[in-house]
């Protein structure tokens, strides 16, 4: 655990990639097997010990620490792992030297973690958090809830070991979904000790391809001629792969959905590898977000939620057909065999996501502008020649959002931050004006409709937090209720009807625009202007 | 405000902590007639008082910082010794924090008050240790009130600081800390772990090292960065202390690919020592930790306990669980949540 502590925190205070790489090379290199595969897992998100919760871990603090001692310094840390090592009381009675086994290999706690049944996986972790240093009492918990937070995306995990067997990253990628920690194969290979791993599943995930946010000011630098136009819809972008009988769903990250939309996967009867947008959709009409956010994340699904909310893709490009890798070819030859698939195929349940003719970028503007249809998000403009590339490259694609909505709302409480802004009241809850509720005629009252903790700047942070302070009218906890008077201009993507907040209406990404210091809050808007947004 | 006991000596005003039977204020914000200073960092002494009662060594701080202590002058108390102001007889007892820093002992016929000012329990070689004196109501900090605030052996820090040039001898180590005390408590540190190479000073810091040196404090051999005009020398495996903010300004690029190191008990929460951009973090405080915190507030066996400066919150809530009469002075009317 020691090894594993150290490599945590090298990892958190070298802020280069290089010096990162370099970190983890030489961890990978003196670090035996399955030590290091485990370590890789816990980096890639790979890793994934049901039995250590986070209220597990709540629990095992509270049974130790006042409540409210343990609530404060949480805040202030922002970060459970963390604030759990450093807060967990030390025996003072403990025999330290027998108890401290900082020479607890990441292989024995993940096999104990693992095999351990669920009712005493606390005592275990009890056990353990008294034996180790804080430093290893970070690592391991880090290990067993995951999100490690120490700067190191899965691509840069399996950057470095790629590098260790000077192999090409995008070849370790394609392996990777084959794979299952702790890869002792797979660094076998990459040491020139064994054969390059076989990917047995041919249902496997595939890097997918994401584009870069357009600056405007970069489309006079490109030819219109190059590009093709499509819509961005407000879905969730995934890859779906379909055999005759069989088939996966897939998000862009590589997180395997298929149990939640088996309408998808029934549907699905062509032998290819597609990229698209999946979607709720009914009589044609494609539905809100929140719609499909009903349906996600959920282990099974019931009769009723398929007919409710029946679920649709629709396609934006072709990776593999009938086991050809199309990937390296062209976007419009990718484009024109997806076609003629569908054309050939026509299942339910799918579409393609039309290509949006422009004359020139002033027209492609024009188009952006006036568009306002049901769950688009704005334009995706991908060249013409560009290859399927794993990844975010530079330059094939770009994504072009459309303008958000805003809405003038008033600051209604504020609530510290965590870690950084501890110190700071900087998550706003923000509200529009409506008629009161009861009968006190000609009266408005505020009804909350968002909160945002971002779009302001440091500065912009400081005055706001004084004015929470000096205008505060009541505290909870963290939380301070404030009069009215401080009016925010709210940015936002969309905005939906929900019965779950109390104005009836709930915004998609929320942000803080500008703080119109200057604005009487009277002249905030009312909910019923919200409403004539909502789509 | 009470209109008898022990909390009726000190009263909140807008300068200020106020000792009524005193007539003095202590550390306060805006100039007054009459101050008693219990330390030399800038939150605590400023510049433009009638009268300042403090050690010599807070004194001749302020002299050099300041180039004046108060405008009607100064006065020296030496540690354990009594000044009569007004109603109230008043002792300077050590706080451990830095060099003079000095808890402030209120006596009057209502009762004994102490003033903590900021302090630590563990020992430093450049001040008097702190001194633990009965009373009925303390005020104390809570600058590292959270129970995850436990500072590790400043010993095994340094260590860390003395590995990292061994690792990296080629590299310069730029060290962040806070010109008064803190500078001076890192190289002693290192001259007792047996580091007798000169170490090198950014500008600001000279200033209070030889102040120091003047008091009896011996730090070994020390060189200032910039000696002569444009003066380039290669640092590669040299300490160098800074101010923190100098880290990552300009001025630090001279260095080259350099070590930054920080010197701060917030250094314990890694994403705040992250965010200061510091590659070795050193957990070295000048002030009392979570456990010196609650012991302390225990030790004094005071039946009210008022909170400042810091993360109060925790701390009354600490106390109020022992049984003690606890309040946080922002209650009483300060505002400050600033680190």
């Amino acid at each position: 655990m020691r090894a594993y502590a150290d490599l945590l925190e090298a990892l958190v205070y070298t802020s280069a990639r290089n010096g990162k790489l370099a970190i983890l090379r030489r961890y990978f290199e003196e670090t035996p097997d399955p030590d290091r595969g485990w370590a890789l897992a816990s980096l890639t998100g790979d890793l994934d010990l049901k039995n250590v919760t986070p209220s597990m871990v709540r629990g095992l603090i509270e049974s130790r620490v006042d409540p409210l001692l343990f609530r404060l310094s949480y805040d202030f840390v922002g970060d459970l792992a963390e604030t759990a090592s450093l807060i967990w009381p030390e025996k003072a009675d403990a025999d330290a030297e027998a108890a401290h086994p900082n020479d607890l290999s990441l292989s024995a706690a993940v096999d104990q973690m693992t095999a351990v049944k669920r009712k005493e996986a606390p005592a275990l972790i009890e056990r353990w958090m008294d034996a180790l240093t804080p430093s290893s009492r970070f690592a391991l918990l880090k290990l067993g809830m995951g999100g490690m937070r120490v700067g190191v995306s899965a691509r840069l995990a399996r950057t470095a070991a790629a590098e260790l067997g000077r192999v090409d990253v995008g070849a370790l990628e394609e392996l990777w979904f084959g794979l299952t920690p702790p890869y002792t194969e797979l660094f076998a290979w990459l040491e020139g000790r064994g054969p390059k791993p076989e990917v047995k599943s041919h249902l496997a995930f595939r890097p997918m391809m994401l584009a870069n946010p357009l600056e405007e000011e970069t489309l006079d630098r490109l030819d219109p001629g190059d590009f093709a136009a499509e819509w961005k819809w407000d879905g969730v972008r995934v890859q779906l792969t379909a055999k005759p009988g069989e088939g996966a769903l897939y998000t862009r990250t590589g997180e395997d959905i298929g149990a939640a939309f088996p309408d998808i996967l029934d549907y699905a009867q062509f032998d290819a590898t597609l990229d698209g947008e999946l979607l709720i959709m009914v009589d044609g009409v494609v539905q809100s977000f929140n719609a499909l956010q009903q349906r996600l994340g959920r282990k099974k699904v019931g009769k009723k939620m398929l007919t409710d909310h029946p679920a649709h893709i629709r396609a934006y490009d072709i990776l593999f057909e009938g086991g050809e890798d199309l990937r390296a070819l062209p976007f419009d030859q990718r484009r024109a065999r997806l076609e003629t698939l569908w054309e050939r195929t026509q299942p339910g349940r799918f579409d393609l996501s039309p290509l949006v003719p422009f004359e020139d970028w002033a027209d492609l503007t024009e188009q952006r502008q006036s568009l306002r249809g049901a769950g688009i998000e704005g334009l995706m403009l991908k060249r013409r020649d560009s290859a399927y590339l794993a990844g975010r490259p530079k330059g094939p694609w770009f994504k072009w959002k459309r303008d958000p909505f805003t809405a003038d709302c008033v600051l209604m409480y504020a609530q510290r931050g965590h870690g950084r802004r501890s110190s700071y009241y900087s998550d706003y809850t923000f509200g529009c004006w409506r008629p009161a509720q009861g009968d006190t005629a000609d009266e408005w009252e505020l009804a909350p409709v968002g909160k945002a903790y971002s779009g302001f700047t440091d500065e912009e942070l400081k005055k706001l937090d004084k004015w929470v302070r000096a205008h505060s009218t009541e505290r909870f906890g963290p939380v301070r209720a404030v009069e009215p008077g401080l009016v925010l201009e709210v940015a936002f993507d969309s905005i939906h009807r929900s019965k779950r907040h109390k104005s009836g209406v709930a915004m998609r990404f929320p942000r803080i625009h500008r703080i119109r210091w200057d604005k009487p809050h009277a002249e905030a808007d009312r909910i019923e202007s919200l409403m004539a947004l909502v789509e | 405000m009470a209109k008898s006991g022990p909390k009726s000596i000190l009263q909140i005003r807008p300068e200020g902590l106020y000792c009524a039977p005193g007539g003095f204020f202590i550390d306060p914000h805006r100039p007054v007639h009459r101050a008693v200073i219990t330390h030399g960092h800038a939150d605590h002494a400023r510049p433009g008082n009638g009268h300042v009662l403090a050690t010599r060594e807070t004194l001749a701080i302020m002299q050099s910082r300041f180039g004046a202590i108060a405008k009607k002058g100064g006065q020296a108390a030496g540690y354990g010794e009594t000044v009569t102001i007004g109603d109230a007889r008043v002792r300077l007892v050590p706080a451990g924090h830095v060099l003079g820093s000095a808890q402030a002992v209120i006596d009057t016929d209502q009762g004994r008050v102490v003033v903590s000012g900021d302090y630590k329990r563990r020992r430093d070689p450049t001040c008097a240790e702190f001194e633990t004196v009965p009373c009925d109501l303390y005020v104390t900090e809570a600058t590292f009130g959270l129970p995850v605030f436990r500072h590790p052996e400043s010993a095994g820090e340094i260590g860390k600081l003395i590995r990292s040039l061994e690792t990296f001898p080629d590299r310069a180590h730029l060290v962040g800390a806070y010109a008064l005390g803190k500078a001076q408590r890192v190289i002693k540190l290192l001259r007792e772990a047996g580091y007798d190479r000169p170490i090198h000073l950014h500008g600001a810091m000279r200033g209070l090292c030889d102040l120091y040196q003047e008091l009896g404090v011996d730090l070994g051999p020390l060189e200032d960065v910039e000696t002569g005009k444009g003066a380039r020398r290669d640092f590669g495996g040299e300490i160098v202390l800074c101010p923190p903010s100098a880290l990552r300004g300009a001025w630090s690029r001279r260095f080259g690919d350099a070590v930054a190191a920080f010197a701060s008990g917030w250094m314990t929460v890694r994403q705040r020592a992250k965010q200061s951009g510091v590659e070795l973090p050193l957990v070295l405080s000048d002030h009392a930790d979570w456990d010196e915190l609650t012991a302390t507030i225990r030790d004094v066996e005071a039946e009210t306990i008022w909170v400042t400066h810091g993360r109060e919150e925790a701390l009354v809530h600490q106390a109020r669980l022992y049984g003690l009469d606890a309040e946080a002075l922002s209650v009483a009317g300060f505002e400050e949540e600033g680190q």
